[in-house]
C-alpha cells in the first residue's frame, strides 16, 4: 500500500470512520474496504487455469497484468447463479504477509453502494447466520436498518488453496 | 583554478577493484608454479596504478600499504627474491586488505587499522628477508583456533552471529543453527538483535534481518564444535565467537581481536562480492550496443511519422497498400528494437566464473586437496538477471565437486590417477539455451550409498528397481542429503534439492551424470533469457496454449497405425525407430477438447530434459514471440504451467512448462497402473 493510503487510513481510524463498498451474495449484504478496491469491473471471459478448484474461474488480462478471478458464491458453496447483467468482477488489491501486493478479482451477484460507516458501529459477528465462513468476517455493521457484513479480504483471499502451492516452492 | 576530485572517486574505486581482480587472478596463476614474467608485471602494474591513484587523491593509508607491495613484487620482477608459495599467500592476503580498505573508503567507513597494520607487518618482515611461515588466511584462522581454546577453558561462550540478508536464500536456515548450538550446551540464552530491522513494507520476506548473540554456559564446549556448526554458513553471515570469562582470568584480549579482525577481513570481501555480483544495479554496456539502440530508434521514429501521415488527411484506398507497407516496416523495426534491447541485458558468464579461481584455492587449501580449476566458455553471454541467479547454485555444485567429488591426494594416487584433480567449467550455447558443465574427474557418486541413503529416507521403495540415471537423479530430491551418503568429509551436505529448485526457477534444468572412478558431471541448461520466448500456439478445445519453440522437435499428422496401447491406460506413437508416449493433454488439464479421436487433430513432440513426450492437440495456430508473465505475481504456481502471456486480442493464454508436464504425465500414468494392473 502506498504511504498515502496509509496515512489516509490513518486519518479514518483517527476519524473512526470505515468507507465500505458493499456487494451482494445470494442475498445478503457484504462489505470491503474501499481503499483495497481498484476497479469494478463486467463479466468478461476468462481463461482457465488447469487443475485448479471450481471457484478460480481463471485469469484475466487488466493492463498488463495477469489477474487470477474468484467466484465468491463457488467458494462460500453457494447456490450456483448464471452470470447476468448485474454481475461485476471487483478488483480487489490483497495484502499478503505487511508488504507483498496482490491484485485479485472476486465474482459478486451486483455492486450495492459505498457506506461511511463509524468504527464503533461494527460489532463482532454471531458465529452464525452468514453464508461466508465466520473465521472471513470482521464484523458485523447496521446502516439504515440493514445488515452488512464486513468481509476480511486478506484473510479470505489468502487462505487455503492459493497458498498451498507457495509453501511448497519456498 | 580548483577541481572537485570527489567526481572522480567513483571511476578510481571501480577501476581499482577491477585492479585487484586481476592481481588476485595473476597472483592464483602464479601459485601454479607458472612463474611468468609478463603475469608478475601485470600484477605490478594493477599495484601501481592502485597507488597512483589513492595517492592523487588523498589516500595516504592506502598509497603507502600499495608501496610496500610494488617494492615486493618490483624484487620479484628483477628475480632478486624467489616467488613461493608463502610469498603468495602473503600477497593474496594484501590484496584482501587493499580490498576491505578501498570498501571502508567507499563506504565512508573506518579503516581497520590494526588488521591494515599487521598485514603490512607481514609485508615488511618478507621484505626484510625473514622467512615467513604463514600460510593462506584459513590458515590463519586454525592458528587462532588453537590459541583460544587453550585460552578458554572458561565457563562458556558468547557467539554474535550475524547472517547476511540473503542467507536464506542459499538454503540455510538460522534457526536450525542456533539450534543445534543450543544442543552442545547445557544451558543457553539467546538474544535477537533487531537494530537492522528495515521498515515493515520493505522486509523481504526471504530476507534474514535479525542477528543473534548466543550465550552458551558449559565447561566443555569447545571453540571447533561450534564453528564446525556454521562451517557451510561461514561466508554468509559475520561471526564473532567470544569465550564468556568470569573475571579477569582472560589474558589476551589484543591479539584475539586482532586474529579475529583478520579473519574478518577474508569475510568481507566475499560480502564485497556478493554485492557486486548479486545487487549491482547498472551494467556497463558496449558503446555500439547503444550505437545500435539509437539507430533502431531513429527508424522507428521515420517509420512513426510516415503512419502518422495517413492520420492528416482523408484515408482512401490507395493509401492502404502504403499503410501496409508502413505496418511491416514497424514490425520488423519493433523486432529488430527489442532484440538490441535483449542484447544490453546480456552479459559474459564470466562474471559468475570469476569467483571461482579464489573459491577453489581457498577451499582445496581447507580440504587438504590439490586441484586445479579449468575454466573455458567465458565469454558466453547470457542475460543479466539469469546470471546474477546461476551465481549460489553453481557455487554450491562446485563448492560440492570439490569437498565430495574430488578424493583425497593419497587416495587418488592409489587409484592410480593424478594427485592434482581437475574440476572443470564450462559454458556454451547449444540451441537455445545456455548450457554449463561443472565435471570433476573424482570417485563419481556412489550408487550403492545413494540406493542405502534413499531407502533409509522412503524416498524410494525397498524392491523398486532404478535405472543409473534415476538413481543418479535422487540426490537432487528433497529430504536426500548428500552429507554422510557420498563422503564423510563434510558435517552437512549441500542442498541439491534447493540448487535444482533455484534452477527450475530460472526455467533451467540440471541432471548430473557419473563414472566410478572417473568423475561426475553437473550439466546445467538454462534459457538465454527470461522475459520473451518464442512460442507456438496450439488450440485445444477453446482454449489456446503456447508451447515453446526450442522444445517442439517435430509435429505431425496421426496415422492410425502408429497407435499403440501400452498396459490399458497409456498410448505411445512409433515415430520411425522410436516409441514417444502420447500425452492428452485435455485429460490433464481437465478441458472438453474437439475432438478425442487423435487422427482428427495433430501431435506436437517436445522434448525436456531428455525425455520425448508427443502432445495431442487440436490445432496448431501460428507462430509468435511471447512475453512472459507470471502467474505467481497475484496468484501461485501452477503445475505444467511456466507462466502466461496476453495475445494480441487481450486475452490471457497459458505457457506450458514442457518438463513440468512430462512430471504431471508420469505421475498420472502412476497413478492409474496399479488399478489397471488390479483389474487385468
Amino acid at each position: 500500500m502506498s504511504e498515502i493510503a496509509e496515512e489516509i487510513e490513518h486519518q479514518e481510524i483517527a476519524n473512526e470512520y470505515k468507507e465500505l463498498l458493499t456487494f451482494f451474495l445470494a442475498g445478503e449484504e457484504y462489505g470491503v474496504d474501499i481503499l483495497r478496491v481498484q476497479e469494478i469491473k463486467g463479466w468478461d471471459t476468462v481463461t482457465n487455469i488447469p487443475n485448479t478448484p471450481e471457484y478460480i474461474r481463471g485469469v484475466i488480462n487488466i493492463r498488463g497484468s495477469i489477474v487470477p478471478i474468484i467466484d465468491m458464491r463457488l467458494r462460500f458453496n453457494l447456490e450456483k447463479r448464471d452470470y447476468d447483467a448485474t454481475t461485476v468482477v471487483i478488483v480487489l488489491n490483497v495484502m499478503r504477509g505487511n508488504k507483498e501486493s496482490r491484485t485479485m478479482g472476486i465474482v459478486v451477484d451486483a455492486v450495492s453502494d459505498v457506506y461511511n460507516i463509524p468504527l464503533d458501529d461494527v460489532k463482532a459477528s454471531p458465529d452464525f447466520g452468514t453464508a461466508v465462513d465466520t473465521e472471513f468476517v470482521t464484523g458485523l455493521a447496521t446502516v439504515n436498518e440493514k445488515m452488512i457484513i464486513v468481509l476480511d479480504i486478506d484473510h479470505m483471499l489468502n487462505a487455503a488453496e492459493l497458498e498451498v502451492i507457495d509453501t511448497i516452492s519456498e | 583554478m580548483s577541481i572537485d576530485l570527489a567526481q572522480f572517486h567513483e571511476t578510481f574505486f571501480e577501476e581499482s577493484f577491477e585492479g585487484l581482480d586481476v592481481m588476485e587472478s595473476g597472483l592464483l596463476e602464479l601459485e601454479q608454479g607458472e612463474v611468468d614474467l609478463e603475469n608478475i608485471n601485470t600484477i605490478f602494474r594493477s599495484a601501481h596504478s592502485i597507488k597512483g591513484g589513492s595517492g592523487t587523491f588523498g589516500f595516504t593509508a592506502v598509497a603507502d600499504f600499495t608501496h610496500d607491495m610494488e617494492t615486493l613484487l618490483d624484487q620479484m620482477r628483477n628475480g632478486d627474491r624467489q616467488v613461493t608459495a608463502d610469498i603468495v599467500n602473503v600477497l593474496l592476503g594484501c590484496v584482501d586488505t587493499l580490498r576491505s580498505m578501498l570498501t571502508a573508503i567507499k563506504d565512508k567507513e573506518d579503516v581497520d587499522v590494526t588488521a591494515v597494520a599487521e598485514m603490512s607487518a607481514k609485508l615488511q618482515a618478507i621484505l626484510n628477508g625473514e622467512v615467513v611461515h604463514d600460510g593462506a588466511p584459513g590458515e590463519q584462522v586454525n592458528d587462532t583456533v588453537v590459541t583460544s581454546k587453550e585460552q578458554s577453558t572458561g565457563d562458556g561462550w558468547n557467539i554474535c552471529f550475524t547472517p547476511f540478508q540473503d542467507i536464506m536464500k542459499t538454503g540455510n536456515d538460522t534457526v536450525r543453527l542456533i539450534r543445534e548450538l543450543r544442543e552442545l550446551a547445557q544451558e543457553s540464552e539467546v538474544e535477537a538483535i533487531t537494530d537492522n530491522l528495515p521498515a515493515l513494507e520493505e522486509i523481504d520476506p526471504e530476507g534474514s534481518y535479525i542477528s543473534w548473540n548466543i550465550r552458551l554456559y558449559g565447561q566443555d564446549i569447545n571453540e571447533e564444535e561450534i564453528r564446525e556448526v556454521f562451517a557451510w554458513v561461514d561466508d554468509e553471515c559475520e561471526l564473532e565467537i567470544k569465550p564468556l570469562v568470569v573475571g579477569a582470568a582472560y589474558t589476551g584480549p589484543e591479539r584475539r581481536d586482532d586474529s579475529r579482525r583478520q579473519e574478518d577481513a577474508p569475510d568481507r570481501r566475499s560480502t564485497d562480492r556478493r554485492s557486486k555480483a548479486s545487487e549491482s544495479s547498472s551494467i556497463r554496456v558496449n558503446i555500439s550496443k547503444v550505437d545500435e539502440l539509437i539507430n533502431m530508434v531513429g527508424e522507428l521514429v521515420i517509420t512513426q511519422s510516415m503512419l502518422s501521415q495517413f492520420g492528416d488527411d482523408e484515408f482512401n484506398e490507395q493509401h492502404l497498400e502504403r499503410l501496409k507497407d508502413g505496418l511491416s516496416q514497424l514490425e520488423s523495426h519493433t523486432r529488430e528494437l527489442q532484440e538490441s534491447v535483449m542484447r544490453i541485458r546480456m552479459m559474459p558468464i564470466s562474471f559468475a566464473f570469476q569467483r571461482f579461481p579464489r573459491l577453489v584455492h581457498d577451499l582445496s587449501t581447507q580440504f587438504g586437496k590439490k586441484i586445479e580449476l579449468v575454466m573455458s566458455g567465458e565469454n558466453t553471454e547470457l542475460d543479466k538477471t539469469v546470471l546474477e541467479k546461476i551465481g549460489d547454485p553453481l557455487v554450491h555444485l562446485v563448492r560440492n565437486s570439490l569437498d565430495h567429488g574430488i578424493e583425497s591426494p593419497e587416495s587418488r594416487i592409489n587409484a592410480g590417477k593424478s594427485e592434482t584433480g581437475v574440476i572443470e567449467l564450462k559454458a556454451y550455447h547449444q540451441g537455445g539455451n545456455i548450457v554449463i558443465e561443472i565435471r570433476d574427474d573424482g570417485a563419481g557418486l556412489n550408487k550403492e550409498k545413494i540406493l542405502t541413503k534413499a531407502r533409509d529416507n522412503n524416498l524410494i521403495g525397498n524392491d523398486e528397481r532404478l535405472s543409473d540415471e534415476q538413481i543418479y537423479d535422487l540426490i537432487f530430491r528433497p529430504g536426500f542429503s548428500t552429507a554422510d551418503v557420498i563422503s564423510d568429509v563434510s558435517g552437512r551436505g549441500v542442498g541439491m534439492d534447493v540448487v535444482r529448485r533455484n534452477i527450475r526457477e530460472l526455467g533451467g534444468a540440471v541432471d548430473v551424470a557419473s563414472s566410478p572412478g572417473e568423475g561426475s558431471v553437473f550439466t546445467i541448461r538454462l534459457p538465454l533469457t527470461l522475459a520473451i520466448l518464442d512460442g507456438q500456439l496450439v488450440g485445444i478445445g477453446d482454449e489456446t496454449y503456447i508451447l515453446p519453440v526450442i522444445s517442439i522437435v517435430e509435429s505431425l499428422q496421426v496415422r492410425e497405425e502408429n497407435i499403440n496401447a501400452v498396459a490399458g491406460n497409456a498410448e505411445v506413437y512409433r515415430l520411425r525407430e522410436e516409441y514417444i508416449p502420447i500425452v492428452r493433454l485435455y485429460q490433464i488439464f481437465d478441458i472438453q477438447p474437439a475432438s478425442e479421436k487423435l487422427s482428427d487433430g495433430l501431435l506436437v513432440v517436445v522434448e525436456a530434459e531428455g525425455k520425448k513426450i508427443a502432445i495431442f492437440v487440436d490445432d496448431l495456430l501460428g507462430q509468435q514471440q511471447v512475453v512472459i508473465k507470471s502467474l505467481e505475481t497475484n496468484f501461485r504456481k501452477v503445475e505444467g504451467v511456466s507462466g502466461a502471456t496476453i495475445l494480441g486480442n487481450g486475452t490471457v493464454s497459458l505457457i506450458i512448462d514442457i518438463a513440468g508436464l512430462i512430471e504431471l504425465y508420469q505421475n498420472d500414468i502412476a497413478g492409474l497402473a496399479p488399478s489397471v494392473k488390479g483389474a487385468a
